[in-house]
């Protein structure tokens, strides 16, 4: 069974947005599901398509240099390896700015928590249903979103959190 | 120590020598640096080779690294650090007690590097007294003793005791030779007093 066939069997009928392997240029299975769709296959691509190692959990942002958006901003990207196959799907799932809600992976694969940790913490997409989702990388008290592209890259006062922290200590000001 | 005087024979043995208090201070100072490393990235590998048998920096009296703040007198940062990790960085200096000072090693350190980002402190004069900048991507470790041994002079035209004498000269070149250790965890404000709030 070929890797579109194992997931057509795990996905309700006409629920592919769109599915492609030669637009991606290493040649994966992606597939771009809507947010249902996507819910009920996570459950089922461990045991029902061989899919039982999650490699990744991260998203993109659509914002143009002049700060357009034609269509969803996010899209997050979930991709399996199947070792029993030998082979990868990678799972896309369009996301508005307005309401960046993404269903969860750390149900079926434990793997994912990190990994949707970091993903809110860059693009502040909210995985729904995670336990314990809190900023990885940046101080939990950080406001911001660092990975998307409306972010400066020298940030937007740096030095805010440690300034309040010695503030609050009594330091003197540096 | 060029400002000792040569030993002279007394009436036994024993012998004495003359020197100027701030000399034999310095002197010791100097000689014994106990290093705090903060081995944040990079830098922190050469530090360790700096410490090591190789380089050894035991010949400058130096090599004591302690891992306890309490024992420290040259903060070494070394490498890049985060607006994250500046809290403790920030922390550990204010808990090694006076004299004490700072050197910043590598770029990342001296003036965020590469690394011009929001995560990056820009330089960790913005949060700490740097005495000493090196340069480097890593430096090499002879670069860094080169760093301890200008730090060596640096200590040594310190006047740690003009303060005990003449209190209204406040040393502003060096630490003071009687400020204590602050035990807690708040510095003194540069004027002397508590900074209340601000």
């Amino acid at each position: 069974m070929s890797t579109l066939e194992r997931m057509a069997a795990i996905l309700p009928a006409g629920t592919f947005v769109e599915a492609h392997a030669e637009k991606a240029k290493d040649g994966i299975l992606t597939l771009e599901l809507e947010a249902d769709a996507l819910a009920q296959a996570l459950p089922r691509l461990a045991a029902e398509a061989g899919f039982e190692t999650i490699t990744l959990v991260t998203a993109m942002d659509h914002m143009d240099a002049d700060g357009a958006v034609k269509g969803q901003r996010f899209e997050v990207c979930y991709q399996f390896l199947s070792l029993a196959h030998g082979d990868r799907v990678r799972l896309l799932l369009g996301v508005d700015e307005e309401n960046p809600k993404a269903p969860t992976a750390t149900k079926a694969f434990a793997g994912a928590a990190f990994m949707e940790r970091e993903c809110f913490d860059m693009f502040g997409i909210v995985f729904e249903g995670h336990d314990n989702l809190r900023r990885l990388l940046m101080p939990e008290a950080f406001e911001h979103y660092p990975l998307r592209k409306d972010f400066p890259h020298r940030g937007i006062e740096p030095d805010k959190l440690y300034n309040q922290w010695n503030r609050e200590r009594g330091g003197a000001p540096s | 120590m060029g400002s000792m005087i040569e030993s002279q024979t007394g009436s036994d043995d024993s012998g004495f020598f003359a020197t100027r208090m701030d000399s034999i201070v310095n002197w010791g100072r100097k000689n014994s640096l106990w290093p705090m490393p903060l081995g944040l990235s990079c830098c922190g590998i050469e530090l360790m080779a700096m410490i090591g048998p190789k380089f050894d920096l035991a010949r400058f009296g130096a090599e004591a690294a302690r891992f306890s703040p309490r024992q420290c007198d040259l903060m070494i940062v070394a490498g890049t650090l985060t607006w994250k990790m500046a809290e403790a960085a920030r922390t550990i200096y204010d808990q090694m007690p006076d004299p004490k000072w700072v050197l910043s090693m590598g770029v990342c350190a001296s003036s965020g590097g590469m690394y011009d980002s929001y995560s990056v402190v820009q330089g960790v004069d913005m949060i700490l007294p740097v005495d000493i900048y090196v340069p480097g991507c890593p430096p090499r470790p002879d670069a860094v003793i080169d760093a301890i041994m200008k730090l060596q002079k640096k200590i040594e035209r310190e006047s740690p005791t003009r303060e005990l004498f003449s209190p209204s000269e406040k040393d502003e070149s060096g630490t003071g030779l009687f400020q204590m250790a602050p035990n807690q965890a708040v510095p003194p404000a540069r004027d002397g007093g508590r900074d209340e709030g601000a």
